[in-house]
């Protein structure tokens, strides 16, 4: 008998599950008590700077920030062979161009954020060309922000049509959407953007700028992934998680790197499903990278400091 | 993209990257060849001159040997209890009283890590557990009713509270330390002297609590701890010189209890077995009801007489709340106890094992379908896979009798009034859980459910503060609390 193909409808967001807090907190807690040693640290530090994407988002930023930006990307310490690279570097559109030269065949991504970057308070054809400009300019990767205003006010449908003419500009590069969770106040609302913005059309997820405080915690990412977990059970669509700001330090990226194995197993555990959007956490992964093969702790001024 | 099948679709959580070994180290714990009996202060060689092994049920080799007690041991211990309650214990002020129990509670604290070790080596526990939730939570026991101890006037007003005399407690092996604190931290607040006997598979940590509290000079024969098996247990129950008798067990044996001290005047307090509703609405948070269930069965490798071990789920939801089940289940790792990365280790003794074995073969024969996570296990020891039966019928044995190990049964349901029939089904009512995001729907549930316990939208949390107790066949009585004090006090009307 012939059955009927499920299609994906696209749901009322309103009715999209609601989150225990105590309960999400409690999970995500239970996380960091998992005690990672030895080989399992060394090579999850190994697997942490490589899902990095090395970050400059600031009104000074100029070419020859952006090119030190992309040697370090590319060489994070050379004192140690066989390092890997970290995974993008992400930049506004005006250094697209400059970060996708300087980075030429290393294979590392150009992640350009977009659409009126941080606050994404602007008409939609601005967010439009906004992306398009970047794209042209040779991003691999758009991290577009939502309306978070109309999200407040409920217009659910303005958010998703925004996603999807964005995802539509972008071609062929892959769209990062930005919930900027800490604006969104209630575990709920970040369940309901995390659906809007996966059936909308987003490659990823992504918590924050980086510009508003909190930017991204265990429980708002575990809320994420358990989005992603359900939307991929719904729909057999992979989508990526990336958590952003906040994340400085080895120790804790290494509890998100097991909040990632724990929830949605092997298939993420690279950078092509996970990021990590931090700037500061790259050298704390590396004199970390460095204690474990030599016992030692390295001061600080050992690494450089883009 | 193409949409395929939800069912082919399927996560690997044995990834690339995974755990190296993290145990906590044995050296961190002392524990003697040899144990003899806590009597009147001292420890004292048992007149039946025999002892017993105990092992590690993680490896199967013996840690120690104790000494079994018999019944001139027994009468030894009460005696000592006695002069102890009328020469010292009774006349002295409550505050001075308190003093010496906020001292154990202090010194529990400062012996955690030790006794984490030994609970989980002795008992097959994992130490996050016994490091994060049995030492903790004993000592929590102590410091609340070290509180109350000069305060029984204000608890009680106008009632004169006055203390019992000799109290006999019989602990079970499932949280060994916690049980003796439960017992005995009440026991003393109210003026009372102690007789207590750990279970034979795990008496080490109550008697690294007699270590400390002999180190911390509580007036000799206050706190008697005496080792042994069934019989040592029946000796107590039935010794005429003791006033009051607090039992966590089997309900099997809490009616053999019942019924050798009817006609006595002895009091008396059960917690007994249970078998715990869960019960999954479809308007819950279910990630996190799956995570609340997954540790309300799963803690403690279901050693727990308030575990969730039937699971009901609303009809409409029970697919998506399956599936996110056998999830969790991948991810739950089984193995050495010491482990600080282990979620769910040894099951106690053989013998219990053997009862879960049992349970999992009729589980198998009544049409159930059986689920287990693809773990590998240790060679040695006795181990379970976490396992949950699915297409579970309310008339299973599986659904009715107290498996006291690592699974669960689940069931389903359609309406409210049916799922409050189902789950008060059971001759047992110890505790339950609701999970909704409606809190009309939650006080609803909680004032028809016929359990001691009932908890919303979480489950197995302990405050010392919170009685616990059953209704029916799980027994009779309060620990913990304000309540916990009654049946250590004769109050005037």
């Amino acid at each position: 008998m012939a059955v009927a193909r499920s299609k994906t409808i696209v749901s009322d967001f309103s009715l999209s599950p609601h989150i225990d807090q105590v309960g999400v907190e409690e999970r995500a807690s239970r996380f960091t008590k998992r005690s990672i040693k030895k080989e399992s640290k060394l090579n999850g530090l190994l697997l942490t700077l490589n899902m990095i994407d090395l970050t400059t988002l600031e009104g000074k930023d100029t070419d020859g920030k952006v090119k030190q930006l992309c040697y370090k990307a590319m060489h994070p310490y050379d004192a140690i062979q066989g390092l890997p690279t970290v995974a993008a570097v992400c930049v506004y559109p005006s250094m697209v161009k400059v970060a996708k030269k300087a980075l030429d065949g290393s294979g590392i991504k150009v992640a350009s954020v977009a659409t009126a970057f941080p606050s994404g308070q602007a008409p939609r054809d601005v967010k439009i060309r906004d992306t398009k400009y970047a794209v042209a300019n040779g991003a691999d990767e758009v991290d577009m922000v939502i309306s978070r205003g109309k999200f407040h006010a409920g217009e659910y449908n303005f958010v998703f049509d925004e996603i999807a003419s964005i995802k539509e500009a972008c071609g062929e590069a892959r769209l990062k959407v930005i919930l900027e969770t800490g604006e969104l106040g209630t575990y709920d609302k970040v369940r309901r953007a995390s659906d809007i913005a996966m059936h909308a059309g987003a490659d990823f997820i992504k918590t924050s700028t980086g510009k508003i405080q909190p930017a991204a915690t265990m429980p708002v990412t575990l809320v994420m992934l358990e989005a992603i977990r359900e939307f991929y059970y719904k729909t057999g669509k992979m989508i990526g998680m990336k958590p952003a700001g906040g994340i400085s330090k080895s120790k804790l990226a290494l509890h998100y790197l097991v909040m990632l194995k724990e929830t949605l197993g092997e298939d993420w555990m690279n950078n092509h499903w996970f990021r990590f959007g931090a700037s500061s956490l790259a050298n704390d992964v590396l004199m970390q990278i460095v204690k474990e093969k030599t016992g030692l702790y390295q001061a600080a001024n050992y690494f450089s400091v883009d | 993209m193409a949409t395929r099948k939800s069912n082919t679709l399927k996560l690997k959580f044995d990834t690339s990257w995974s755990y190296a070994p993290a145990p906590e180290s044995k050296s961190a714990a002392t524990i003697n060849k040899q144990y003899d009996l806590f009597i009147n202060g001292a420890w004292q060689k048992p007149s039946s001159k025999k002892y017993f092994d105990t092992i590690n049920p993680a490896n199967e080799e013996k840690l120690s040997e104790v000494a079994e007690a018999n019944e001139a041991d027994v009468n030894k211990a009460v005696v000592a209890a006695r002069n102890a309650y009328e020469k010292v214990w009774r006349k002295m002020s409550a505050k001075e009283r308190a003093k010496y129990i906020f001292r154990i509670a202090r010194m529990v604290q400062e012996k955690a890590r030790e006794l984490a070790i030994i609970e989980s080596l002795d008992g097959g526990k994992p130490i996050r557990e016994s490091r994060d939730f049995d030492v903790p939570t004993a000592a929590n026991h102590f410091f609340y009713y070290a509180g109350w101890a000069d305060k029984l006037e204000y608890a009680f007003p106008n009632r004169n509270p006055q203390s019992l005399g000799v109290a006999g407690q019989i602990i079970p092996w499932n949280f060994p330390l916690l049980m003796a604190a439960w017992k005995i931290a009440p026991a003393l607040a109210t003026g009372n002297t102690v007789v207590l006997k750990p279970a034979e598979t795990t008496p080490l940590s109550a008697l690294k609590l007699a270590e400390i509290i002999q180190e911390s000079d509580l007036p000799p024969g206050v706190v008697n701890i005496i080792t042994g098996a069934g019989a040592t247990g029946a000796a107590i129950v039935k010794h005429p010189d003791i006033n009051k008798i607090a039992f966590t067990g089997s309900t099997e044996v809490g009616k053999i209890i019942q019924k050798a001290i009817a006609g006595t005047h002895k009091k008396a307090t059960l917690e007994l077995g249970g078998k715990a509703a869960n019960i999954i609405f479809e308007d819950a948070p279910l990630d996190q009801a799956v995570e609340g269930v997954i540790n309300g069965i799963f803690f403690n490798q279901g050693h727990v007489c308030c575990a969730g071990s039937r699971l009901y789920v609303q009809e409409s939801v029970a697919k998506q709340v399956i599936k996110k089940l056998k999830d969790r289940l991948e991810s739950l790792i089984v193995g050495d106890p010491l482990d600080k990365n282990t979620d769910i280790g040894a099951i106690n003794s053989k013998q219990q094992l053997e009862t879960i074995h049992k349970y999992l073969k009729i589980g198998k024969q009544e049409g159930a379908e059986m689920y287990e996570t693809s773990c590998a296990l240790p060679r040695k020891g006795f181990w379970c896979r976490p396992t949950l039966f699915t297409n579970v019928a309310q008339s299973n044995r599986i659904a009715q009798e107290e498996i006291f190990g690592p699974v669960l049964a689940v069931l389903t349901f359609r309406t409210e009034d049916e799922v409050i029939e189902k789950a008060n089904n059971t001759p047992y009512g110890l505790s339950a859980g609701v999970w909704t995001d409606k809190g009309s729907k939650i006080f609803n549930m909680t004032r028809r459910m016929r359990a001691g316990v009932v908890w919303a939208n979480t489950f197995n949390k302990f405050d010392p503060t919170s009685p616990f107790g059953g209704y029916k066949e799980s027994g009779f009585g309060r620990e913990g609390g304000l309540h916990g004090l009654l049946p250590y006090l004769n109050l005037a009307n």
